[in-house]
């Protein structure tokens, strides 16, 4: 079962305080399975993507556990958890977040060169493959500044797929994005998890998006439904 | 963590805001060539002013001090000997200038270890008769080999030269002296010891040590010169000029010497006290600046690295978000402010060498200081390797902080932002 099991968050709560204390997240406990395409939905300010930020690891502020790969990681340091978050998730969010002194092979790259698993030429073709599956390789040594918005959007999906990560999060990836564009990136998660058996779970406020998807998690005011 | 990675993300942070970062660069470039070449100079005036007297005063002066004896009668009478003696009226005795068993303590000096060199002195008081005008003067009976040697000499005799001494009714004049006498490299003039003894002497030279009112007053000529203008044996000394090998011994060693002679001895320390403490606020005063000026680049390299880091926000929170640790991020903007400070110092280093040698070049010549024609210039290593460490050091530190701000950054503050 646990081997299935990619990330379990286990009665999480989390609090803002500003001023006052304000409730987020009322004990929020959710699984996500090897292969599965999972969509966090609910309205604006529900702490859907609080949720996301915790199950991330990059907010360790909250209260409950969170297991990642059959290992607790709640408490763990910041190093160990840089280095979790290189090897096992991509991350795809609604901004692009692309280094523009860097060419798109490079921008891709760098996961992988932080993580140094391979030599650098293997990196590279690597990444080129990567970028084939979006159909960006003709791009690949222009500067991000040059591409359209959905483009710079497919680059940065493939490089949360450098690492061949446990799981890819995914924060309003096509909020962004125009019909045509987000219709395009929906596909491509879709192959994902079809053909190479990727993990997904993706926040978004888009009902049509969220019903294509395996499973819908939905929240309102901090809690699932 | 790859140092490779690092190293590429800084760079192209650098490159992406490549005016500041020369700006910054530029900005410690500059500090450090001015700390060298100011340190250089001054240092280089500094070792030409105490030139001028230390490299000529000997480190220790053995000599009779024209004083009362001791040893009044009174301490001898046993009638007394409990009594507080005051006795009114005393005068310096009638032992004479002259030190006693030269030849022995010179012999024994020269094979103390710690004596570079030791040079006999033999000072008389003369008249230089000319015309109808009776100029009084000083003549020092020297070793011109040893004096050379030892103190430099030759290099303050502007005309003729040293080795001419060696004949016997030679003198080389102070300049002072020359020109009161109107006297030329050839002509003789006649001189009148205190004791009565008149002479004619050969100039072979004029020396300028520059110091006015010592070449008004002296002239050179041999020790056998003298003592055969005084009338006295070649073993007739009154000061025995000591060069040590480390001069800082100097007062140590007159005390223990001057006790087993039993003669006065005089350090260079305690004669010339005002001119190490002038060399030292001279340092003081050009090091404080050098590194007012370093830390002035410091804080442009901290203001560059400020900006950088709230324009590469959104770089700062990705890197962080696909897994570069805090610690990560942090040494890439160390390593910027290393970079910078690294090229900035090493230009520096090399642009105040060369700007020494710029100012080395430039004409410097007065009468005062007959050997010099250029502006003095100290190229110690020591300045060099200070600046360096001093430019990594601000340029690290000016990082530090604008480092660990970064480094701290949340991820999900900026990418939630937007």
């Amino acid at each position: 079962m646990t081997e299935k099991r990619v990330l379990e968050a286990k009665s999480i709560s989390k609090y803002f305080y500003n001023a006052s204390t304000t409730q987020v997240l009322d004990q929020v406990s959710i699984q996500v399975n090897r292969g599965e395409f999972v969509s966090i939905m609910g309205k604006s300010g529900c702490g859907k993507s609080t949720l996301l930020y915790i199950l991330s690891t990059m907010d360790t502020d909250y209260e409950g556990q969170l297991w990642l790969d059959g290992t607790l990681i709640t408490g763990k340091d910041s190093t160990y958890l840089s280095q979790l978050r290189n090897e096992k998730i991509g991350f795809v969010f609604q901004f692009h977040y692309l280094l523009n002194e860097f060419t798109v092979l490079e921008n891709v790259m760098i996961p992988a060169l932080k993580l140094a698993k391979h030599p650098r030429a293997e990196i590279a073709d690597r990444a080129m493959e990567k970028l084939r599956i979006f159909d960006m390789q003709d791009h690949a040594h222009k500067k991000p500044n040059q591409l359209s918005g959905g483009q710079k959007q497919r680059v940065s999906i493939a490089r949360a797929l450098i690492n061949d990560p446990l799981l890819i999060m995914g924060d309003e990836p096509t909020g962004n994005l125009d019909h045509k564009n987000s219709a395009l990136v929906f596909d491509k998660f879709k192959e994902l998890t079809q053909e190479l058996g990727q993990t997904l779970l993706i926040v978004t406020h888009d009902q049509e998006f969220a019903k294509s998807t395996d499973r819908t998690i939905e929240m309102e005011d901090g809690k699932v439904v | 963590m790859s140092w490779k990675l690092i190293l590429e993300i800084a760079k192209a942070l650098m490159l992406a805001r490549i005016k500041q970062t020369l700006v910054a660069a530029i900005g410690v470039l500059f500090s450090i060539s001015m700390f060298i070449a100011l340190l250089g100079f001054m240092n280089g005036l500094n070792s030409l002013l105490d030139g001028m007297i230390l490299n000529r005063t000997p480190h220790i002066r053995f000599y009779n001090e024209i004083k009362p004896n001791p040893n009044q009668p009174i301490e001898l009478s046993p009638e007394f000997a409990a009594d507080l003696h005051s006795i009114r009226s005393v005068k310096p005795s009638t032992s004479r200038l002259a030190l006693h068993n030269s030849r022995a303590i010179i012999q024994q000096l020269e094979q103390d270890p710690r004596v570079l060199g030791v040079s006999p002195k033999l000072a008389a008081q003369v008249f230089f008769n000319v015309g109808t005008l009776d100029l009084s003067s000083n003549i020092n009976g020297i070793d011109g080999f040893k004096e050379t040697q030892l103190f430099g000499f030759e290099e303050y005799v502007i005309e003729g030269r040293v080795e001419d001494l060696n004949q016997l009714n030679t003198i080389i004049l102070g300049k002072g002296v020359a020109d009161r006498m109107m006297a030329k490299l050839g002509d003789v003039v006649q001189v009148t010891t205190a004791q009565g003894n008149r002479i004619q002497l050969k100039v072979v030279g004029v020396f300028q040590s520059g110091l006015g009112d010592f070449d008004k007053t002296n002239s050179y000529a041999s020790l056998a010169t003298v003592q055969k203008m005084l009338g006295q044996p070649a073993s007739y000394l009154t000061d025995i000029q000591v060069k040590l090998h480390d001069f800082n011994q100097a007062p140590q060693l007159a005390k223990e010497l001057g006790a087993i002679f039993e003669l006065d001895a005089d350090d260079i320390q305690t004669v010339n006290a005002q001119f190490e403490t002038g060399s030292a606020v001279r340092n003081i005063i050009s090091y404080a600046v050098g590194i007012t000026l370093l830390v002035v680049a410091g804080f442009g390299i901290y203001n560059i690295l400020n900006m950088m880091i709230y324009e590469k926000l959104d770089s700062i929170a990705i890197l962080k978000a696909i897994g570069f640790s805090p610690k990560d991020v942090n040494r890439i903007f160390i390593t910027i402010a290393i970079l910078i400070g690294l090229v900035g110092s090493s230009l520096g280093l090399l642009v105040g060498y060369l700007l020494g040698l710029l100012i080395d070049h430039i004409p410097f010549e007065t009468d005062a200081l007959p050997t010099i024609t250029t502006y003095p210039i100290d190229y110690n290593p020591k300045f060099y390797l200070i600046g360096g460490v001093f430019g990594l050091l601000t340029t690290y530190l000016a990082g530090f902080f604008p480092a660990r701000k970064a480094s701290s950054i949340d991820p999900v503050e900026i990418i939630r932002g937007k």
